[in-house]
């Protein structure tokens, strides 16, 4: 499956090499680099590439690249989810996952692709069990390891990989047990240059805090779980029980993990908490453009849109912006030609505007093209598609836990065009 | 300048010497944490692809150090460099044969794991010999990493493939989760033509397969994909297809039109089943998975539910869109309706990458019909005017395509392209004009407008490919155009030596036509065409000039061809088709790489054609025992489901409570899943005997019953779980029922029931309460406290009651059996009652006895019986041989010899009464 893995960063350096099976020299990334140089932006480099002797399967994340040589068939969407996950394993392990963080750390990072792979093919993915087998880096321990010579490699076998709830270590013990979740859901929506809305949906995430004595089973119901329209869970949620009652089921990991993506598509239920008007036009004479923004509240429901900022991506020809805010401050990258106006909270009374000039090359034909305008905005304290948890209970075990949900409603791929 | 650098160059040098000799001194230290430290450097600079090999005789030594650490990181070097440096490498061979010994199973695996990782061919057979080894260990671990050696060795000696094939089939009757996903994997790298390996599997794996871990999850549902394609016989039901002709071809088969209404093999119905759930995995590439199994194995009706999985994926990265949208393109294809609910979640935002977002106008265009079309172009339009120039030209062409499919939209379609013709940005325009050129090719008398339009493009556009199609246009229908053609071959003739070659050959192309359609006008600039092209440097030119002057200019050499000079050239040619590029893509199997890339890659296995009749299904059949206990298997994932086994009349907060969590504890210490089907389908089988605990006249009227209800106890798998029943005969309420005063022997635990806080007058009330007896038969002694009394009671178990079953199958019992020899094993000879003389009262009586499971056995003149002591897991193995006329001998085997005395006389004592 998957023969070596090669870590690139953001001026093509390999920094971190690593092989399953027999080494492949470093060469098989030149085609990497010839396609990534054609692709201009990062993100635009395809994900799969073909050479004449390896198949090459790259992900980018945290503006690094993760590149995986193949020899022979593997479904794409393996490799791409593992990479993934070392990432994430990386990024618990550390609090990052950056070239410095990884450059600090190689020789953990080393064991760790170690363990996760046993000739190519996934051996231990779960955080929980891999924690167990080489504990993450904290200061207390590494003041600990020197003086006692103890070591952070442990040497038994962690006891998830034996259970069928790999997910959870044994033996946890808490003094203080709670169990908090966040419902966080993300609008993606694209509304057109009238505010007439041409698409919406709703991507909601469960986020878990778990930290509890035992071996907890928990049920978190909802008032209203028919709202949610497609589902998917963490290992844990037991599946035949989401079918009969609705409820999520599960014995928990330790610490923090995703418990459940939903997604609410219909679209009348899709409310869009902000109205945008506005206008950018380019003059025929002269090398100017207009530009003017105004932000209202819609469907808020009584609460206070906050962290409102529009981002705009200007065509090239525009050299400079000449605008005042009513409210926030905004700023012109010339280099990136990107126009962010942050806003912060929106004020009812009195909305926020931008409004002004903007210069455009001399004698550049006036763009045709019109940017469109990303919008980023955070509702504290709300579920926008109206999704409420009913309540949290735990069998199993004796003692009471602290039990929190919050809500969080944000812009995810929101824009306008115009 | 060049002194200095020479100095630079040669401290480096002598930086780099120290390092070695430094990293030398460290590793021949006695301090672990010395050798520590080295080792991570030595790490590290492999990590850099540095070359460290110089290092590993010094580094070969600590291979058996004792810091765990070190010796983690001494393989992880041995690996890297033990095929450069065979000879050294063999040092090592001993200290890992060692460890395949150890009592510690994480030892036992990573010692097997690194032996099969040294690619020396020397020790081939070694390797075998640990892996067979391995493949027999008591622990799932360590027989998952002999799965995992097994292509590592293959990859290395495809010699042994027949050895290994072997071992292959032995663990995939494994019945453990663990092994069961590399086990698929080694069987997919070393043998995946050996389908019949499967058959016995095949139900096992399907049963298994929600509680796989998510990797293994993928290899099994690919490999039970192509499985199915051979075995499971379903007529597929593409004769419903869209595509008409496809239809009309199927009706003219006899065989396929004669064909009976199918019922769905139950195998097939199973996999299909069992998979579904996995739709909602968090994993992309099991979602892929499941959806390509629907897609390729599925009945039409019930592929539509993969698709809401799919469009899912679509929020996830942009790699995992990536590969997705490619899927769901090829889909798009064979299964429009699937996906035209989910129509705008392929709508495009300006911040997709131009790869997702030609991808996803890929699927739009794909999903466009007569219904949405308008809205479809809609869209389009505002895509036009993005600022990605290469997403303009890919919109640009999914419009042409939209036109062709859609008859309706054609003209609008063509209008629109038309308004582009102005745009500004020349790529813009060049695509445009490739698009017309196609679009007027289907019906171009109605569109002669359009091409005088074009001809006056001529001037500006510079686009090589434009100019090309614009000329061919022209020379096509330039009896559309009759006064335009030959002013624009005047042009072209007199710019002939600048353009690209492609616009040449389209310039000869056209001097040809026009020369047979009205050679008086053209007749000279014809011959200067051609003239220009006889020097030209291109060979093709050159070429094509001298054999379009033979044809089209009669000579006397010339022959016969010249004559249809004019229907070789202007013949009706049929309008291009255009197709998607996914178009057939189907024939790989999904999700694959080689689809992907739309080319075999290697080691990929074909999907194969469905068989032309059903295979035979009995191949598939198990020997009784073990299907039973395939079927109801239960799964940590389907535990939901034993909320309809247990029926309506419990109410579930009471399993939630008491039931259900216990199950899993158990699953946690047993690491078998065998074990709950064992609770589920013999615990409650044998009656429950019930004691009593405080009669009804000592306890003025409350009156307390137990049992011992054989169920895990939730709280504490090491406790005996005790259902005590209370009953309050007496005329008033009790009230807050609870225990006091715990008199225990030193180790045993007890967890109360909560309080009862009241017992109404005539009712009854149950509560469960553990104790953990440690394995022996001491009682429990406790004040049983209501409101106004106290009532000193003690709870004494038989043996029987300390154990709780496990499952074994006949082979693991023989090996166990083995270990538990001499001191550990009590044999009697018993005369049986003579009511108990069939193999059914015995297996009753004994259960009854002691909370034990059966074990399948091939001899009917023996009964086995396994169980572990609840507090401490020991293993309690019982046989019960009869002979002839009611003769019996009885064995037990069990570490703990108190308690295989008294089981003994217990069993004795059942089955001699």
């Amino acid at each position: 499956m998957i023969h070596s893995l090669f870590l690139i960063n953001h001026t093509g350096d390999i920094f971190l090499e690593k092989h399953w099976k027999s080494v492949i020299g470093r060469s098989v990334c030149d085609y990497f680099f010839e396609a990534r140089e054609k692709a201009v932006e990062p993100e635009n480099v395809p994900p799969v590439l073909q050479t004449p002797h390896h198949y090459l399967i790259s992900i980018y994340r945290g503006k690094l690249f993760f590149l995986s040589v193949i020899q022979t068939e593997v479904p794409p969407l393996f490799v791409i989810e593992f990479l993934h996950r070392v990432a994430d394993t990386i990024q618990d392990y550390f609090g990052e996952c950056s070239e410095g963080v990884i450059k600090d750390n190689v020789v953990t990072v080393y064991e760790l692709l170690e363990e996760m792979l046993d000739n190519g093919f996934p051996l231990a993915t779960e955080s929980n069990v891999l924690k167990e087998m080489i504990r993450p880096p904290t200061i207390l321990r590494s003041v600990v390891n020197t003086l006692t010579g103890a070591s952070n490699v442990g040497d038994t076998l962690p006891t998830g990989q034996l259970s069928n709830v790999p997910w959870r270590r044994v033996g946890v013990k808490y003094t203080n047990n709670e169990a908090y979740f966040d419902v966080i859901e993300e609008i993606d929506a694209i509304l057109d240059k009238s505010g007439t809305t041409v698409f919406a949906e709703i991507q909601g995430v469960i986020e878990a805090c778990v930290r509890l004595t035992g071996m907890p089973d928990l049920t978190l119901s909802f008032m209203n779980p028919r709202l949610l329209d497609d589902v998917s869970f963490h290992p844990c949620v037991r599946f035949k029980r989401w079918e009969s009652e609705r409820v999520l089921s599960f014995i928990p990991p330790d610490g923090n993990f995703t418990l459940m993506n939903y997604h609410v598509s219909s679209q009348n239920l899709v409310a869009i908490p902000v109205y945008v008007k506005q206008s950018i036009s380019f003059f025929e004479t002269g090398p100017c453009g207009r530009l003017d923004i105004t932000i209202g509240p819609k469907q808020t429901m009584g609460k206070t849109v906050e962290g409102l900022m529009v981002t705009i991506h200007m065509p090239k020809a525009v050299l400079s912006a000449n605008l005042t805010a009513t409210q926030g401050t905004y700023t012109y990258d010339l280099a990136t030609k990107v126009l962010v106006w942050d806003i912060g909270k929106l004020n009812p009374q009195k909305l926020p505007n931008l409004k002004g000039s903007l210069t455009t090359q001399a004698g550049t034909p006036k763009p045709e093209d019109n940017p469109s305008l990303n919008i980023d905005l955070k509702i504290q304290q709300l579920a926008i598609s109206g999704l409420k948890v009913s309540r949290l209970d735990m069998y199993g075990e004796k003692y009471k836990p602290f039990k929190g949900v919050k809500y969080l409603t944000k812009a995810g791929k929101f824009q306008v065009r115009t | 300048m060049f002194v200095a650098s020479v100095i630079i160059v040669f401290c480096l040098f002598l930086s780099a010497e120290k390092e070695a000799k430094t990293n030398y001194q460290m590793l021949d230290s006695n301090k672990d944490s010395l050798k520590l430290e080295a080792m991570k450097r030595i790490v590290a600079m492999i990590a850099r692809g540095k070359n460290a090999s110089d290092l590993f005789p010094a580094v070969v030594k600590n291979v058996a150090c004792k810091n765990i650490e070190v010796k983690k990181l001494v393989y992880v070097y041995l690996v890297r460099y033990a095929e450069e440096q065979q000879d050294l490498a063999l040092l090592s061979i001993s200290t890992f044969q060692r460890g395949l010994k150890d009592p510690n199973q994480l030892i036992r695996a990573s010692a097997l794991r690194v032996l099969s990782s040294i690619r020396v061919t020397i020790i081939v057979p070694i390797m075998m010999l640990a892996i067979k080894e391995a493949a027999s260990d008591m622990s799932p671990y360590v027989r998952k990493t002999a799965a995992h050696a097994i292509p590592k060795l293959y990859s290395l000696d495809p010699e042994q493939k027949d050895q290994l094939i072997e071992v292959i089939e032995k663990l995939l009757a494994d019945k453990t989760t663990l092994v069961a996903g590399s086990v698929v994997m080694a069987f997919e790298e070393v043998c995946p033509e050996r389908i019949d390996l499967i058959h016995k599997n095949y139900r096992k794996l399907c049963n298994l397969l929600i509680d796989v871990e998510e990797w293994g999850q993928v290899v099994i549902i690919n490999m039970l994909t192509r499985y199915a394609r051979t075995q499971t016989f379903y007529g597929s039901d593409e004769d419903e297809d869209e595509d008409e002709e496809e239809k009309e071809k199927k009706a003219e088969t006899p065989a396929m039109a004669k064909r009976k209404p199918y019922v769905m093999d139950p195998d097939h119905r199973l996999l299909l089943r069992n998979t579904k759930p996995l739709l909602q995995s968090r994993n992309a590439a099991v979602v892929m998975a499941v959806a390509q199994l629907y897609f390729h194995l599925a009945p039409k009706a019930e592929v539509g539910v993969i698709a809401k999985a799919l469009v899912r994926l679509l929020r996830s990265h942009s790699e995992v869109q990536y590969v997705v949208l490619q899927n769901v393109a090829t889909m798009t294809i064979k299964r429009r309706g699937m996906f035209e609910p989910y129509l705008k979640s392929f709508y495009i935002r300006s911040t997709d990458p131009t790869q997702i977002k030609v991808l996803k106008l890929e699927v739009l265009t794909n999903l466009a019909n007569e219904t949405n079309i308008s809205t479809i172009l809609r869209e389009f339009q505002t895509y036009i005017k993005s600022m990605d120039k290469d997403f303009v030209a890919a919109t640009i062409q999914a419009i042409g395509r939209c036109a062709t499919n859609i008859g309706e939209v054609r003209d609008t379609c063509l209008n629109g392209l038309v308004q582009l013709l102005s745009n500004r940005d020349e790529l813009v325009v060049a695509e445009s004009v490739v698009v017309i050129k196609k679009l007027l090719q289907m019906q171009p008398e109605k569109h002669s407008d359009i091409i005088k339009h074009m001809a006056k493009l001529t001037d500006n556009i510079q686009v090589p490919m434009a100019r090309a199609s614009i000329l061919w246009l022209i020379g096509e229908y330039c009896e559309h155009v009759p006064k335009i053609a030959p002013d624009v071959l005047r042009k072209m003739a007199k710019s002939f030596t600048n353009e690209e070659d492609i616009v040449k050959l389209q310039i000869i192309n056209l001097a040809a036509k026009l020369y047979l359609t009205n050679s008086k006008q053209t007749k000279l600039l014809t011959q200067y065409v051609l003239n220009l092209a006889k020097y030209d440097q291109n060979y093709d030119i050159r070429d094509r000039a001298r054999f379009i002057r033979q044809l089209i200019v009669p000579t006397e050499k010339s022959g016969a061809l010249s004559k249809y000079a004019k229907k070789l050239f202007l013949a009706l040619k049929p309008a291009p088709v255009l197709e998607s590029p996914f178009k057939d893509r189907d024939h790989f199997q999904l999700g694959s790489l080689s689809h992907l890339l739309n080319a075999k890659a290697g080691g990929y296995q074909e999907l194969p054609d469905w068989p032309e009749a059903a295979p035979d299904p009995s191949v598939r059949n198990v020997e009784v025992k073990d299907s039973v206990r395939a079927v109801g298997t239960v799964t940590y994932r389907d535990t939901g489901a034993l909320w309809d086994l247990q029926g309506p009349k419990k109410k579930c907060s009471f399993h939630a409570n008491v039931y259900q969590p216990s199950l899993y504890n158990w699953a946690l210490v047993s690491m078998t899943l065998h074990l709950v089907l064992c609770l589920q389908t013999i615990a409650p089988s044998s009656a429950l005997k019930n004691y009593e605990l405080l009669h009804r006249i000592t306890g003025e009227g409350l009156s307390v019953e137990y049992c011992f209800s054989r169920q895990p106890f939730s709280p504490d798998a090491n406790m005996v779980a005790v259902q005590m029943q209370f009953t309050n005969n007496a005329t008033a309420d009790t009230k807050n029922l609870h225990i006091e005063d715990v008199k225990l022997q030193s180790g045993m635990r007890v967890k109360e029931f909560s309080e009862i806080e009241l017992l109404p007058a005539g009712e009854t009330a149950t509560a469960v309460m553990g104790i953990d007896f440690c394995d022996s038969t001491q009682a429990a002694n406790f004040q049983l406290c209501t409101h106004t009394r106290k009532f000193f009671v003690s709870i004494q178990p038989p043996v029987g009651e300390l154990m709780r079953p496990v499952f074994l199958t006949e082979n693991e019992f023989k090996k166990e059996q083995g270990q538990l020899m001499g001191m550990n094993e009590i044999t009697e000879k018993l005369t049986l009652d003579m009511k108990c003389r069939n193999e059914h009262t015995i297996v009753q009586r004994v259960t009854t006895a002691a909370n034990l499971s059966r074990v399948p056995c091939g001899s009917d003149k023996e009964c086995r019986f396994a169980g572990r002591t609840v507090s401490s897991s020991s293993l309690v193995l019982v046989t019960v041989a009869t002979k002839e006329e009611g003769a019996a001998q009885l064995t037990v085997n069990c570490e703990k010899m108190v308690i295989g005395t008294m089981l003994v006389k217990d069993i004795l004592l059942a089955l001699t009464q």
